[in-house]
């Protein structure tokens, strides 16, 4: 695919898919906003913010990027057949399966760090636990979703499918973080 | 390659680099755990946080994933020149759009919280507050991304892997470091 490197190609190719991702984010900015009131009651929650939606865009964006490169090399099939594919995908369930209880530890410990570990150690672990198990998949399928989409409608992957995914996580992550904290805690 | 040595690859290239945003979202979300006093001296801000750190991931993970295709395709050098046009072109989009964003950011979330009747501090404010934060942020990452994604690859790092998690971790912890540091300036000592 050839592409071109001027402000003008770039802009035209990202910022309306960036502003349209901005009113999405300030969407799940409201429902973060929607539960101040229990994050700075308890700041481990408020620590793992950034981290579960984070890791949960990182994940995303790790599996996007390694596809997107696939396919500018012109290697990427879209069968589920297809090792690549479906190996990167393994990779992606089980890198979110080890990591996020480390996640909820490392939360807690910063909190108590500071001074402000309300909430048990064991409720921090599975709040993060139960948020990333379920962000794992929801960031599999957004992916894979977008790149195929972008695939199809001949974008460029890099320009569209990061930014949708990560999107889409982070408003994902907000929502689950709250389903999970209204869950456990 | 069979699933398992696919899976076994990308999950050992990916996990160093995953680990280590994850400390990074950590510092990150100690930031947020100690901002508490700056949210609430300004209205809305928790609601402008996402979007803020999301412009961050967007406009450099997209700059760094297009820097990595570069080097994969051999249009662009592993090493910083400032006549390199593709690279001069590819940092100013950034940018521009970065900014572009953290300011729109700042209007819808102030235009929403208005016709919720939501309690918002003043525009002027909130868009001050999110240019400035863009603005520092946005050096800090352009410098980290081509920093990281240029030494990376000349070490035979693959870049893919790296720029995710990089744009992620130095974007959050960044973001969020300059957004205090955006409201000390705009609001006064809080």
């Amino acid at each position: 695919m050839r592409r071109e490197w001027t402000v003008a190609a770039i802009t035209r190719a990202t910022l309306p898919v960036l502003l349209a991702l901005t009113v999405v984010e300030v969407g799940s900015g409201l429902v973060l906003g929607s539960f101040e009131a229990t994050l700075l009651q308890y700041p481990s929650l408020l620590v793992l913010v950034p981290v579960t939606i984070g890791t949960a865009g990182n994940l995303g964006s790790i599996l996007a990027s390694r596809l997107s490169t696939a396919f500018h090399l012109g290697t990427l099939s879209f069968d589920p057949g297809d090792d690549e594919l479906s190996g990167n995908v393994v990779a992606t369930v089980t890198l979110a399966v080890t990591l996020f209880p480390v996640v909820g530890a490392g939360a807690w410990l910063l909190a108590a760090a500071t001074g402000g570990a309300e909430l048990a150690a064991g409720t921090v672990v599975a709040v993060a636990a139960l948020s990333g198990a379920c962000l794992a998949v929801l960031a599999v399928v957004t992916t894979l979703a977008a790149t195929y989409a972008a695939y199809r409608f001949e974008l460029d992957p890099d320009d569209v499918v990061i930014p949708v995914v990560t999107n889409a996580c982070d408003v994902l992550g907000v929502l689950v973080l709250f389903g999970a904290v209204e869950l456990l805690v | 390659m069979s699933v398992r040595s696919v899976a076994v690859d990308a999950y050992r290239e990916a996990a160093p680099a995953l680990a280590a945003s994850v400390v990074g979202g950590l510092f990150a979300g100690a930031v947020l755990g100690g901002m508490r006093a700056q949210l609430r001296a300004v209205e809305g801000l928790l609601v402008l946080v996402p979007a803020l750190l999301a412009t961050r991931g967007n406009v450099y993970g997209a700059f760094g994933a297009r820097l990595a295709t570069g080097l994969h395709q051999g249009v662009v050098e592993p090493r910083v020149d400032t006549g390199d046009r593709r690279l001069r072109a590819a940092v100013a989009a950034a940018m521009s759009n970065g900014l572009l964003a953290s300011g729109f950011a700042a209007v819808v979330a102030y235009v929403v919280l208005g016709v919720l009747a939501r309690p918002v501090a003043g525009l002027g404010t909130l868009v001050a507050i999110a240019l400035v934060a863009g603005l520092l942020s946005g050096v800090a990452l352009t410098g980290a991304v081509v920093a990281v994604v240029f030494a990376g690859y000349r070490r035979g790092r693959n870049p893919d892997t790296l720029v995710g998690p990089l744009v992620t971790t130095t974007g959050d912890v960044f973001g969020l470091a300059f957004l205090v540091l955006a409201v000390r300036v705009v609001v006064g000592g809080v």
